[in-house]
């Protein structure tokens, strides 16, 4: 089949992010041509300020090599503006007099610098700050001479002005307003900013109108005017007042446009042939220039170009962060406040921490932290999300709980980290080598990191410092995923899509499934296959069918699997009781098959490791107790304490309940692993405050504890209620497992799930609709009816045995 | 010369599955190698060992034409052997072939 030609107006980071996404999904339906009016393949942009601040140099932020370009055919030509476009012939025409034709085009020709109408503004040693020229020119004027002015207090005039006093300059920044970043921070922020940046070494004068730009004999810079008279000497001027899309080529083709090209929802311009992404587009009437929004441009249009039809952008809520080292801010949304707005303000002025929230109906609006912008992404998140906040309001202020988070150290705040602390404790990963990697491999987002540097990839808990670093390398670049993400990238969809299209529909099989919801691979991949097939099974139990080869090995073959490829056998012992004749058989499988560690577990039972996998079946034939599901993301153990039974301060049997919880509910498989602990007094002795379900026998019933976890980041349950009676427990205890397993998403833990829906929404689902509550206990037990035990089946099956068999030849 | 060796009918491995076949390489060392049945019934073989952590890739889960290992996930070509990108290694690859419903495995000559 005859290639369609795309040709690319652009060479920047908009643009070739889109061809980046398009190959990705789309390899080979282009030919593809790119056209960029500098001399440079396309470069991360945002980094000129720390290649200025002697940070990093142009060839570390090179994003794709000549060599990238040549390996996916792509045609560049560099050093060419194009400056025609004749849509009725499809054909662009570049200075040089380059010529491509096109089936579609991609504008993407970035913003230009904004140069206020002032006199003297054509003079040598006038810049704009926008691209690698004018970052050497900043750099060479700097070494020969002495006094830089830098117009416009916004984020980029003030990086501009830090990395002038780096390279050596008196520089002078010069800003209308009263107070710095006036559209980023309130008042009080700006001039704390203010006073730190003065302490580097820098002049302000503000409320400053620049009248005159004054030039020498040789037509160069020598001095700035104002119009209250002031002048001072300038041998550079800097103009940083903002930025303005670059839309002259697009407009002057005929596509229509209103202060930016303006585009629909795909990234379409009024020429359907035509697509423009970037900050040259006016979508919904704004024009973005940072680079989170630009990205999410690209993808939408990807789809698109990839003929897919997918993907809407309905546009960002953009965040902003300062590239200047050793200075911390943050803030998003509308922070000035306003009728019916409510304020939280920390302020310590000796300290130099000030942290504002503002918030509307109940949300988070706007924020504006300096000091201090550890939060800076939560906040961010639940702005974007439009979480409710009355939950965690007394709190909210105080930032994310850190509080028991394991493997680095007790760090928290990853601004207070050294470049060779160590961020990741899986993984051995130093938070330089992860500045390093965002900076010289061009890295956007938590994936990108996770994927390079594998912080934060085995066990997350240490995502948070990855996203801390993140932030500030990449400054305003930096967009925190949203919560509601596509399962994986097999599809769009996010969990609760799939949920609900998995019961609208009443898909059975993952085949279905995947049809159903236009599954962009033949059959998935490791990410989705697992949670379609839990989704599938928890939707519609006792008619969807488990797919085996969906699962993880641990729960196909019921054992876990070791570092060294053997596996573990975990029965179960009900409630942690065992008895002689169970303890014998145990020692005597154990003599059997040579098993070589014999191990006591936190939830009390016991291990048999290092077990060769064509010895399962024998070994559970051998001894005879059912699965303790000890591999599975379902129930796992019930711990219990001695009790009533036996203890002098026990007030219920809480062995007992334990047991009958255990028998209860087994063989049930859940979104993750899931926990019970059952305690016979407040000492608690079974830990129960840190179980997905944790209960404690008081003298007059139980009390409920929900969304515990001992794991990675510790999390102390929260109170559900208390009950009176051994029934009851049971029924309040299964539906809120019930709804857990219908609603949460796959691989959330209970705490996760509580953390986004709320403990108030769990509560009126659980005690305030009483029908919901045994609707809910109900549907858990008709799952769970008939369940056979996995090793028992195994050992009955011979079919089931084949995947245990090793062939020898 | 030709090594062609049987190691099971094409029905004994799972679709999107796999089977271990336990042999020894030329200089007499024990060898593990993975045969992979994709779901259009494919079926391809490579030496059982992840080039992270010498991961079981048998035990792993079949997409496409990858095998996730069990071990921490790197994604491996069953067409070539080689780890998905960021990561980099790789591991032996075998030929095979079904006739009658039965799968082969060429191994290096001996």
């Amino acid at each position: 089949m005859q290639k369609m030609k795309l040709v690319v107006v652009g060479n920047g980071m908009a643009g070739m992010r889109t061809v980046e996404e398009l190959l990705k999904i789309a390899p080979d339906i282009y030919d593809i041509t790119v056209f960029g009016d500098e001399p440079y393949p396309n470069y991360n942009r945002i980094m000129l300020s720390p290649v200025l601040a002697n940070e990093q140099t142009i060839d570390d932020i090179i994003l794709n090599t000549r060599e990238w370009y040549a390996q996916n055919n792509i045609q560049l030509y560099t050093n060419a503006r194009v400056n025609k476009i004749d849509r009725k012939n499809r054909v662009v025409y570049a200075e040089d007099g380059t010529v491509a034709e096109y089936d579609r085009l991609l504008i993407a020709t970035g913003s230009k610098p904004f140069m206020p109408p002032i006199p003297g503004k054509e003079l040598a040693g006038v810049i704009g700050y926008r691209d690698i020229k004018d970052t050497n020119e900043m750099i060479a004027t700097a070494k020969l001479h002495k006094h830089a002015v830098v117009i416009g207090g916004g984020l980029l005039g003030l990086e501009a002005a830090n990395g002038l006093k780096i390279q050596g300059m008196d520089v002078t920044v010069v800003h209308k307003n009263a107070w710095l970043l006036e559209k980023q921070l309130d008042k009080t922020a700006g001039t704390m900013l203010q006073k730190s940046l003065a302490d580097k070494g820098l002049n302000f004068l503000l409320n400053k109108n620049t009248a005159q730009l004054h030039g020498d004999e040789h037509g160069r810079i020598k001095a700035v005017s104002f119009s209250d008279g002031v002048e001072i000497p300038a041998d550079l001027v800097v103009m940083a007042v903002g930025i303005r899309p670059n839309f002259a080529l697009a407009e002057s083709a005929g596509i229509h446009c209103d202060k930016g090209i303006v585009v629909n929802d795909t990234m379409q311009t009024f020429d359907p042939r035509v697509y423009a992404v970037g900050e040259c587009v006016a979508h919904r009437g704004i024009s973005y220039g940072l680079v989170a929004p630009l990205f999410e441009m690209a993808k939408v249009c990807a789809t698109h170009l990839a003929n897919f039809g997918i993907g809407l952008y309905k546009g960002s809520v953009t965040s902003t962060k300062l590239k200047v080292t050793g200075i911390d801010l943050f803030s998003a949304g509308d922070f000035s406040g306003g009728e019916g707005t409510e304020e939280i303000v920390l302020h310590d002025a000796v300290g130099g921490v000030y942290k504002k929230l503002v918030i509307k109906n109940d949300k988070i609006i706007g924020s504006v932290l300096y000091g201090d912008t550890t939060d800076g992404s939560w906040y961010f998140q639940m702005l974007r999300d439009g979480k409710a906040i009355h939950e965690i309001r007394d709190h909210l202020m105080f930032g994310q709980d850190s509080l028991g988070n394991t493997g680095h150290q007790g760090q928290d705040k990853a601004a207070a980290m050294t470049n060779e602390m160590e961020v990741c404790g899986c993984n051995g990963v130093c938070k330089g080598t992860i500045v390093k990697a965002i900076q010289d491999q061009g890295l956007f987002t938590i994936d990108d990191v996770k994927k390079q540097t594998k912080a934060g990839s085995s066990c997350g808990s240490c995502v948070g410092l990855v996203e801390q670093i993140l932030a500030s390398t990449l400054g305003g670049g930096y967009a925190p995923p949203s919560t509601s993400k596509a399962v994986c990238g097999c599809s769009d969809k996010n969990h609760e899509e799939v949920r609900a299209e998995i019961r609208t529909h009443k898909y059975l099989n993952i085949p279905d499934a995947m049809k159903g919801m236009a599954w962009r691979t033949p059959n998935g991949c490791a990410t989705c296959r697992p949670a379609l097939n839990y989704y599938l099974l928890s939707t519609w139990p006792h008619e969807a069918v488990d797919d085996p080869q969906s699962r993880f090995i641990n729960e196909r073959v019921h054992a876990n699997i070791q570092k060294d490829g053997t596996y573990s056998v975990i029965p179960r012992m009900y409630g942690g009781v065992t008895s002689p004749n169970q303890l014998r058989k145990i020692a005597d499988v154990a003599d059997k098959y040579a098993v070589p560690m014999v191990k006591v577990t936190g939830g009390q039972r016991i291990d048999l490791l290092g077990v060769k996998k064509e010895d399962l079946v024998g070994m559970w034939k051998d001894l005879d107790m059912p699965s303790g599901y000890a591999y599975a993301k379902g129930i796992r153990t019930v711990k219990t304490c001695v009790g009533s039974e036996f203890c002098r301060f026990g007030t219920q049997n809480s062995t007992q309940m334990g047991i009958d919880i255990e028998k209860a509910f087994d063989h049930m498989w859940a979104p993750h692993k899931v926990k019970f602990a059952v305690s016979g007094c407040p000492r608690n002795c079974a830990e129960s405050g840190i179980k997905d379900v944790g209960i404690i026998g008081v003298d007059s019933g139980w009390e409920i504890y929900v969304g515990g976890n001992g794991g990675i980041k510790t999390e102390v349950a929260q109170f559900l209620c208390k009950v009176k009676t051994h029934d009851e427990v049971l029924e309040y205890s299964g539906a809120f497992i019930q709804i857990y397993r219908e609603e949460a998403r796959y691989l959330d833990r209970t705490v996760h799930w509580i953390e986004r829906v709320g403990l108030e929404y769990v509560k009126q689902r659980v005690l305030e609709d009483a029908e919901g509550r045994k609707a809910a206990y109900e549907r858990l037990l008709f799952a769970l009816q008939g369940a056979t035990d996995p090793w028992a089946e195994r050992v009955k099956k011979p079919a089931l045995q084949k995947e245990f068999e090793v062939i020898s030849v | 010369m030709d090594n062609w060796v049987k190691v099971a009918p094409l029905q004994e491995i799972q679709k999107l599955g796999a089977r271990v076949v336990r042999t020894h390489d030329g200089a007499g060392q024990a060898l593990e190698i993975g045969v992979f049945r994709l779901e259009d019934d494919r079926v391809f073989a490579i030496n059982n060992a992840c080039p992270h952590k010498g991961g079981p890739l048998s035990e792993g889960l079949v997409y496409g034409e990858k095998i996730a290992c069990p071990m921490h996930s790197w994604k491996i070509s069953l067409v070539d052997g080689k780890a998905e990108e960021p990561d980099v290694g790789q591991t032996a690859c075998y030929k095979t072939k079904v006739q009658d419903g039965m799968v082969y495995l060429e191994l290096k000559d001996q």
